[in-house]
């Protein structure tokens, strides 16, 4: 299927996906938007780690189960970042990072 | 052009255009549909790419698990109709600014850099290689980062359940 198709594209394609994900982390004030971005940061990381393994190494599957691993990492942290938005939410009734500066104690 | 390449620019095309509607648009839902859109998109380069199990994991936990989690928080916590108010021309400018930079650095520098090609052969993993393979403690095995993330999504799942669940003392 990736015949003609040299690795910089894919990286390149991983790269943009990075700057706008961090443009979205830099901008954005609310906190699920800013959540959406760090999953467009590690979405991008794993498209590295995939092209890498298939074009450089196509005989061994590091890359392949790292992805895997970074995917369930992922799931965990969006679970957990997912509850602390809800906590937070009920505290201060908005989730925006500007209104939210005072800690619990 | 070849039909795998025309279907490659498709997805990447689709993963930038919908990246950029992800981080800019000013009502959230939508964003999260645009999320949608570039995670299946990913799984797609992730099928051009041979690595098929990886694809359906992709699917099912990204584009089926993530994003539903994110609607379900965006319906618990904001209205639907609200929209951002617009970020400011200064902030977006020197983001833009850092973001471009940045991304332009990367991409020269990639396109420099010379791969070395490899002559070994392809490896497509079957379900039978990938599951031996995480169960399996010799060279080539990833029993212990196998059960490492099982420990941290039980961590996770606790953690999760503690911290969002209310406190009954400020009811």
């Amino acid at each position: 299927m990736t015949t003609g198709i040299p690795l910089y594209y894919f990286l390149i394609v991983s790269t943009l996906m990075f700057f706008i994900g961090i443009y979205g982390f830099l901008t954005r004030k609310n906190l699920i938007t800013i959540l959406m971005s760090v999953e467009l940061i590690l979405n991008s990381v794993n498209i590295n780690f995939v092209a890498f393994n298939r074009f450089l190494y196509p005989d061994q599957l590091q890359g392949h189960f790292f992805s895997l691993f970074i995917i369930a990492v992922a799931a965990a942290e969006a679970a957990v970042a997912i509850a602390i938005i809800i906590s937070v939410y009920r505290r201060f009734t908005n989730i925006d990072v500007e209104r939210v500066d005072s800690m619990k104690f | 052009m070849t039909i795998s390449e025309i279907i490659f620019f498709l997805f990447s095309a689709t993963i930038v255009l919908f990246s950029i509607l992800t981080v800019t648009s000013r009502r959230i839902l939508r964003a999260a549909v645009y999320l949608l859109f570039v995670l299946v998109s990913t799984a797609g380069l992730y099928f051009m790419l041979n690595y098929h199990f990886l694809a359906a994991v992709q699917l099912t936990l990204y584009a089926g698990g993530i994003v539903v989690l994110i609607i379900f928080s965006i319906l618990l916590t904001s209205h639907i109709s609200q929209k951002f108010e617009s970020v400011g021309f200064k902030k977006q400018l020197f983001s833009g600014i850092a973001v471009a930079a940045g991304a332009i650095l990367s991409i020269i520098t990639i396109l420099n850099y010379g791969f070395n090609s490899t002559i070994a052969e392809p490896d497509n993993p079957t379900m039978d290689v990938i599951g031996k393979a995480l169960l399996n403690y010799n060279r080539n095995g990833y029993a212990l980062p196998f059960e490492v993330i099982s420990i941290l999504l039980l961590a996770a799942m606790f953690a999760s359940i503690v911290i969002a669940k209310k406190d009954k003392k400020t009811d």
